[in-house]
């Protein structure tokens, strides 16, 4: 075990992280300073076709070479734990989804997850292996679009469409079954909106078929590739002791060759009744977490698969009058529904006093909700740890010595979500 | 001897749970510790030696308009509680740390030191709190522009309705 204590005072005598306010580079910028070895700090951002949506980087560089760098972030910032004070819990889900807007069903699971254990109650099981389906397929299409935003980013266009391709096809499979192709607002608390449609087998097994195929040519565009390795090999190398230091978890931390994964180390949902691998990598690079998340797909689609086996008959939402709106066709026969149904749709159900932390393996690490309640029907606080907001933090570790164009690299290896970074 | 009659003795008080000094509150399954100011550092860097080897988050609660939370007996009631979050991979366990920070004095010593991966967090918490933490590297706001007034997750902050000219619409809420 490597020694605890010296870690941060590693961590502080690398210096790759530019510490300078906006305000203070603004006047720097008015400084004439001659010399050779003058370093230059530019802005990479917040506009910018490779920065993974609005995320500014305030690199110090000497010629082409990165010193130190910063990630300003903020540019999307909207408010949602505010607003999140302010919906009922029904509600909450069209929130939280918004968060990781390319792995959306994973900010409903958790945030409904949390919400059950204030209420002590547990959805059916079918429920729970509706969500399974749909986090794992969620999984699936984020990193689909990982692989596009990543081959883009280091030259491979023709990637971008292959990945948004087969993305597409798993967007279709979500608008079949929740009615949305993103931000579904499927999870609720209690369990799912609405049970999956007739024939959805036959589709998900079209998927499973399709994709495999799919992942095999991109192994050969890319993987196999001299130019690829040059580019993802030995670039934006983080040590375990970096990510643990920094709070980084996800396919960053499991390529320093950490084996941790939410799923087989703290299982929830069935997750313990599927046989699945965890995707380790070696070097802490570039290359390593395009491999993770590439072979995370193949994982995925095998727990798919066991899913489909597995998948039992049942309730898909929890029967408790209380939580669940009654179905619409009982309110033209049951005043007593018809109440409940109003009841629950403007005022919301009341959830008891408590806090509760829950957190579940998204695609981008440990997303965790921390849920405080006061006994109304809105919650009184609502935070979303999100994963890539502490993973940016390995950023400047990344790109320190590194060159302006491994940047890029090192930026899209992260695959940061900026909506859950800013929330 | 005559028999005398003796009023029982009370039950004696089960003694409050501490771990590393702090009280303790056992929560559906979770283990929350109640640390004050002053020994927060000390308990964190206990809690590191003993195998929690990474933080996951560092946020905070402002109980201005909360009716009445359930803290041990023991622990000072603040309007702020800075809410840290542990993990000990090895043991696969989480543990809460929940300090009291008072409206009059609202700082808290950093936890970079320990975890650097505190300092955005730690950014984040004064961003919307208006916490301060002694000795971190970068006391900046870090989600609002730097020059902005207020923070806004506290409870005393508007939620910010822009009244929308439509004829019969409702005002703000």
């Amino acid at each position: 075990m490597t020694d605890t204590a010296s870690r941060p005072r590693r961590m502080r005598d690398l210096h790759c992280v530019l510490r300078l306010s906006e305000t203070e580079a603004a006047t720097m910028g008015d400084e004439e300073v001659a010399g050779e070895d003058q370093t230059m700090i530019i802005n990479m951002g917040p506009q910018h076709p490779s920065t993974h949506g609005v995320l500014r980087l305030m690199l110090e560089l000497q010629g082409e070479q990165v010193l130190r760098s910063k990630p300003i972030i903020g540019y999307l910032h909207t408010g949602m734990e505010k607003t999140g004070e302010q919906l009922t819990y029904l509600q909450g889900a069209t929130n939280t989804t918004r968060m990781d807007y390319a792995a959306s069903f994973f900010n409903e699971l958790v945030f409904s997850m949390a919400t059950e254990r204030l209420l002590g109650i547990e959805p059916p099981p079918r429920a729970q292996w509706i969500r399974m389906l749909m986090c794992e397929m969620n999984r699936i299409s984020s990193h689909l679009l990982f692989l596009a935003t990543n081959g883009l980013d280091l030259g491979a266009v023709s990637m971008m469409l292959y990945g948004w391709r087969e993305r597409d096809e798993v967007l279709s499979f979500f608008e079949q079954v929740t009615g949305l192709r993103m931000n579904h607002n499927y999870i609720r608390p209690g369990g799912v909106a609405v049970d999956l449609p007739d024939g959805w087998r036959d589709e998900v097994l079209r998927l499973l078929d399709y994709l495999p195929g799919r992942l095999d040519e991109y192994d050969v565009l890319m993987t196999g590739q001299p130019i690829w390795q040059e580019r993802t090999q030995g670039i934006g190398v983080v040590t375990s002791d970096e990510c643990f230091a920094l709070g980084v978890t996800g396919p960053i931390l499991r390529s320093t060759g950490v084996p941790w994964d939410l799923r087989r180390d703290m299982p929830y949902l069935f997750y313990d009744q599927v046989e699945f691998d965890v995707i380790v990598g070696s070097y802490g690079d570039c290359f390593d977490r395009y491999a993770i998340r590439l072979n995370e797909v193949r994982e995925s689609i095998k727990i798919v698969r066991q899913i489909l086996e597995l998948m039992p008959d049942g309730d898909y939402r929890i029967q408790d009058k209380k939580v669940t709106p009654p179905p619409r066709a009982r309110i033209d026969e049951s005043m007593e529904a018809l109440i409940h149904h109003f009841k629950i749709f403007t005022e919301g159900f009341k959830v008891p006093e408590g806090e509760v932390y829950v957190a579940i393996e998204s695609a981008r690490g440990e997303l965790g909700c921390y849920l405080v309640s006061d006994g109304s029907s809105v919650p009184y606080r609502m935070r979303i740890r999100g994963p890539s907001f502490f993973n940016l933090q390995s950023l400047p570790h990344m790109l320190a010595g590194g060159l302006v164009a491994d940047a890029v690299a090192s930026i899209s290896s992260v695959d940061p979500i900026m909506g859950e970074v800013d929330r | 001897m005559a028999d005398v009659e003796t009023t029982p003795e009370p039950e004696p008080q089960p003694e409050p749970e501490t771990m590393h000094g702090a009280l303790v509150q056992r929560t559906g399954g979770d283990v929350v510790l109640f640390p004050t100011r002053d020994d927060y550092c000390a308990v964190v860097e206990v809690l590191r030696g003993d195998g929690y080897d990474m933080i996951l988050d560092v946020t905070a609660v402002d109980y201005l308009l909360h009716p009445g939370r359930a803290l041990p007996e023991g622990v000072q009631r603040e309007r702020f509680e800075v809410v840290t979050m542990l993990m000990s991979h090895e043991r696969r366990e989480r543990v809460r740390l929940r300090v009291q920070v008072p409206a009059s004095d609202p700082r808290l010593p950093t936890l970079f030191n320990l975890f650097p991966g505190a300092e955005a967090a730690e950014r984040e918490v004064f961003d919307m709190f208006g916490i301060v933490f002694d000795d971190h590297p970068d006391m900046t706001r870090i989600l609002m522009p730097e020059d902005w007034d207020g923070h806004p997750l506290r409870k005393d902050y508007p939620v910010g309705r822009i009244p929308v000219e439509f004829k019969g619409a409702p005002g703000p809420r």
